[in-house]
């Protein structure tokens, strides 16, 4: 079955940097929110956690795409995750969550699970 | 079993070569190797002598350091001379006691030949063979106007450079009727007198000096045999070199009339366990008064101490190709056509000074000898030609006609058989590069680093990259230069792309010359260019999506995910209020504080959202970013200069100061190190920097392409005694030429080593502007030191730039939890719990 989860509201629009990524914090910790305006769909999210040096900070990677996937760059270490499946592409043993994202209007929507008391974040 | 003993008497170039190539053979395990040395230093390259007057020190010049000695377990007994060998009870005796030895190698090379000319032994005159001499002969030259050489041949016309570089007028008084009798012929010779005398430096022939006398006009008189004389100030002798066998004839060796001491073909004498090496051997009547000879004795004798029966010395090839106070000389083989039959061919542009003759053999099939002046540009493919025997074209003189006149092009490094010799000094063939390439070396520096090729007299260079190049591409290795996989195009394509085309946006670039989105590599290198470019500000909307980790928070990225912030201080110096400033700042944030080895000030542990208000604070005391995050100017380093130090020549902090603030900001394809030293004694450590600026008492020494790091290099002398103002305009050019044409993450080292032509090309280009490009490089230098702004302060002044500087954009309170922290040293370090 699956998990409870919801559509948590966790920034605006004019939050996002094209072509790069912003963190926010939600209750499933945090979370790298990446907007790429030549791309379809332009919004993608994953772990903000980069598992290789156990620091949060993969929102400050440089974007771009690899034969055709898209992915972030890992600032410290520079391992490349990919925006869709959230894989290392260096070492497919390591995976970061990745986020259904959506725009609704100006506000950008992460789906995150959520616990069973309904709480808004938002 | 106990171990033997190895004693070598000399540490010159080819004793020390020896060494090298013993120590790393499995008979180094067999012996303990102690080492007998008469100079007080280590061995040093003397082939580069000369430059020790255009401000080379020992160190430069050295071949190995005593670490080395140490780390193979070598003794190393400077300053000791051997007095005798007892060949019976195998032992050779110092001043200081006996040694016993199993092996005994001499290379105690040679010594300057002093015509017996009466008044030679006056104070005021010398030799040129080692470091003590030079200093001596620098002496002399300060309280005098003008200086004789005796030998108009190779190491005569070094001697006269030096002393033209002492600026004393200089003089070359040679027996023979020619300069350089030994390797060139008479239209060779006189082309050659032609161009030093355009030089300044007056070449006397057919001259015997018969008396050294009290001058008139200077402080002595040389008397000639036709009864003129000439006055001068001082006598440099460079009448050739005589083998120094005087401790083999002592205890009964074999010497040859001339002297030398005899050799067979395992470089052994005639007592089997005595061998010698270098100028002091006589091989088939023959002394080999050149480096490369001696290098193939060394290595020859090492596998005969290793029992190698195959090892023999068989001779060495004494073409030599050179630069004599800038002009070309080259000589191959037998070049004055001595070989029964031998004929040649002779071309002789008197117009545009360049003399080239080949001698070829009776059937007009092999290239014997050759003689250049004036230009050696064919000399490589000369030498190919008459090394390896290859079959000369039926019309042999186009090898020597200019393309023009329908010479042939050089000889393709397809044509050169395996065994052709590309390095003469380490002597590594063409299959020693295959064998390199097919090991694993997959570009021009690790076959170096591989092969030492290209590594000695460095005369091989353009060769080498020519088969290096050649062999990758028929492997299939595409010699690719394209940066990544979304622009087929190397960093310089690229720069000269967006330079050309007024392309202002990475978006705009690869829509027109690339493909897809981009990657970290491309990234931020198109940002490297745009910033030289056009020096916008890093982060406008276009720009921010392209930098470095570091870059794009203008900030150092610590593990943690925090920040290290390093404000500048231009030359290291700094107000007392400025740096309590600094204090209160750290002290307020709890910043761990460290003193950088550029002298500066590092504070850690900066979160993002904090970076804005810290550099608010600093920007009020008056402090600038420093650009420890970017690939592009860091620190100029400077001690203390003439201000303070009882030893400082210049005010090395003020120039320090004036270049950092100079070319602060100036983004490049790799960070950029600077240093001034107020005197030679280089307290700021300038000779490991990009560039390097060394006070003298004129002014300026500049060396470049220094750096320090994982593979430290010394800087490379560039220019010396420049004025302020010629200093800056050096710089300039060096830095401009750099920033537009290496590739990226390329130091400036690697880009000065992979320059087809090296160290001498980019003198030509920036001190002789031979690309006539130097003005446009300095008005781009000016665009960029006009168009500087600090970063950091337009970023805080700028609200949409201060808004990325949000830990969690959502949470502005939120702490990130994974920066947990403990206390050391009474400073706060991090604690990153495991992933």
């Amino acid at each position: 079955m699956k998990a409870p989860t919801r559509w948590d509201a966790v920034c605006t629009v004019d939050d996002l940097v094209p072509e790069s990524g912003i963190a926010v914090w939600t209750e499933d910790g945090p979370v790298a929110v990446f907007y790429l305006p030549h791309r379809l769909p332009a919004l993608f999210a994953i772990s903000h956690h980069d598992p290789i040096s156990g620091a949060n900070v993969l929102a400050r990677g440089i974007t771009g795409d690899l034969k055709g996937e898209p992915v972030v760059a890992s600032p410290l270490y520079k391992q490349h995750f990919s925006l869709r499946t959230g894989r290392c592409l260096e070492d497919e043993s390591v995976q970061v969550k990745r986020y259904p994202v959506l725009l609704d209007g100006g506000r950008v929507r992460l789906e995150v699970p959520c616990e069973q008391r309904q709480t808004s974040a938002a | 079993m106990s171990k033997k003993t190895l004693i070598v008497i000399g540490n010159g170039m080819v004793g020390h070569h020896f060494l090298e190539q013993f120590v790393a053979s499995p008979a180094a395990e067999d012996f303990r190797v102690v080492v007998f040395g008469e100079e007080k230093q280590l061995a040093y390259d003397r082939v580069h002598l000369s430059e020790y007057f255009s401000g080379s020190s020992h160190a430069d010049l050295a071949m190995g350091t005593a670490d080395w000695y140490t780390e193979n377990r070598i003794e190393l007994r400077l300053n000791e001379a051997v007095t005798r060998i007892d060949r019976e009870g195998r032992k050779v005796t110092t001043d200081r006691g006996d040694y016993a030895y199993d092996e005994l190698v001499l290379a105690t090379g040679s010594y300057p030949f002093v015509p017996p000319i009466e008044g030679r032994e006056h104070p005021h005159c010398f030799v040129y063979r080692t470091l003590e001499d030079l200093d001596a002969i620098r002496a002399s030259a300060r309280d005098g106007k003008s200086g004789v050489v005796i030998g108009g041949g190779l190491l005569g016309l070094e001697a006269a450079n030096a002393l033209k570089s002492l600026g004393l007028q200089a003089h070359v008084v040679e027996f023979a009727p020619r300069l350089m009798p030994v390797q060139l012929d008479a239209e060779g010779g006189s082309l050659l007198r032609h161009k030093i005398e355009e030089l300044g430096v007056q070449v006397h022939t057919d001259k015997a000096t018969t008396a050294i006398v009290e001058g008139q006009d200077a402080r002595l008189r040389m008397n000639f045999s036709d009864d003129s004389h000439l006055d001068t100030d001082l006598i440099v002798f460079s009448a050739g070199i005589r083998p120094q066998d005087t401790l083999a004839r002592a205890c009964g060796l074999e010497i040859g009339e001339r002297g030398g001491i005899v050799i067979d073909d395992h470089c052994t004498t005639s007592d089997r366990h005595i061998h010698a090496i270098g100028e002091c051997a006589l091989w088939d009547q023959r002394i080999f008064g050149l480096v490369a000879p001696g290098y193939t004795m060394a290595r020859t004798l090492s596998s005969v101490l290793n029992n190698d029966e195959e090892a023999v010395f068989t001779g060495a090839d004494m073409s030599t190709k050179l630069k004599l106070l800038g002009v070309d000389v080259g000589a191959i083989g037998d070049a004055h056509g001595q070989a029964p039959g031998a004929r040649s061919i002779r071309f002789n542009d008197e117009q545009a000074g360049h003399y080239r003759r080949m001698v070829i053999s009776e059937d007009g099939k092999r290239l014997l000898g050759a003689i250049l002046v004036g230009d050696n540009s064919h000399y490589d493919t000369l030498l190919q030609y008459a090394l390896n025997e290859i079959t000369l074209p039926g019309n042999p003189e186009t090898l020597i006609l200019p393309e023009s006149q329908g010479g042939a092009p050089a000889l393709g490094p397809d044509a050169l058989p395996e065994t052709a010799s590309i390095c003469s000094c380490h002597n590594v063939t063409k299959g020693d590069i295959c064998g390199a390439i097919d090991a694993g070396c997959s570009d021009l520096a690790s076959v170096k680093v591989e092969t030492k090729a290209s590594t000695g007299c460095g005369g091989c260079s353009a060769l080498l990259k020519n088969v290096v190049d050649s062999e990758l591409e028929k492997r299939g290795v595409e010699v690719s230069k394209d940066i990544c996989e979304h622009f087929p195009y190397s960093r310089q394509d690229l720069f000269h792309l967006v330079k050309v085309n007024g392309i202002r946006t990475f978006r705009t670039l690869i829509s027109q010359y690339g493909k897809g989105h981009g990657c970290d590599i491309c990234k931020p290198t198109v940002a490297s260019i745009l910033a030289t470019c056009w020096n916008e500000h890093i982060l406008t909307t276009d720009h921010v999506p392209l930098q470095d980790t570091n870059d794009t928070f203008m900030a150092n990225m610590q593990k943690n995910g925090t920040y290290s912030i390093v404000p500048r201080v231009p030359g290291g110096e700094i107000t007392p209020d400025k740096l309590i400033v600094l204090g209160e700042v750290a002290r307020e944030y709890d910043l761990y504080t460290k003193i950088t080895g550029g002298q500066r000030v590092d504070l850690f542990g900066a979160t993002l959202s904090q970076l804005p208000e810290i550099w608010e604070k600093l920007i009020a005391a008056g402090f600038e970013t420093g650009h420890a995050y970017g690939k592009s100017l860091r620190t100029v380093k400077s001690c203390v200069g003439n201000t303070w130090c009882r030893y400082g020549v210049q005010d090395s902090v003020g120039m320090a100061i004036f270049l950092e603030n100079r070319y602060k900001g100036l983004r490049a394809p790799h960070k950029i190190k600077m240093a001034v030293s107020g005197c030679t004694r280089e307290c700021a450590e300038a000779q490991s920097k990009d560039i390097g600026v060394i006070a003298t008492e004129n002014g300026w020494n500049l060396y470049v392409c220094g750096n320090g790091g994982m593979r430290p290099r010394h800087a490379d002398l560039f220019a010396t005694d420049l004025s302020d103002d010629g200093l800056i305009r050096t710089i300039d050019r060096v830095l401009m030429l750099y920033v537009r044409t290496a590739d990226r993450l390329q130091r400036t080292s690697v880009w000065m080593e992979n320059l087809e032509g090296g160290l001498d090309y980019l003198k030509e280009v920036v001190l002789e502007d031979s690309l006539g490009m130097g003005a446009e490089l300095e008005a781009h230098m000016a665009d960029i030191v006009s168009t500087y702004q600090c970063e950091w302060k337009t970023a805080v002044e700028d609200p949409e730039k201060r808004k990325r500087f949000r830990e969690f954009v959502n949470e502005p309170e939120k702490k990130d939890p994974v920066q947990q922290w403990t206390v050391e040293r009474d400073q706060r370090r991090p604690v990153l719990e495991s992933a």
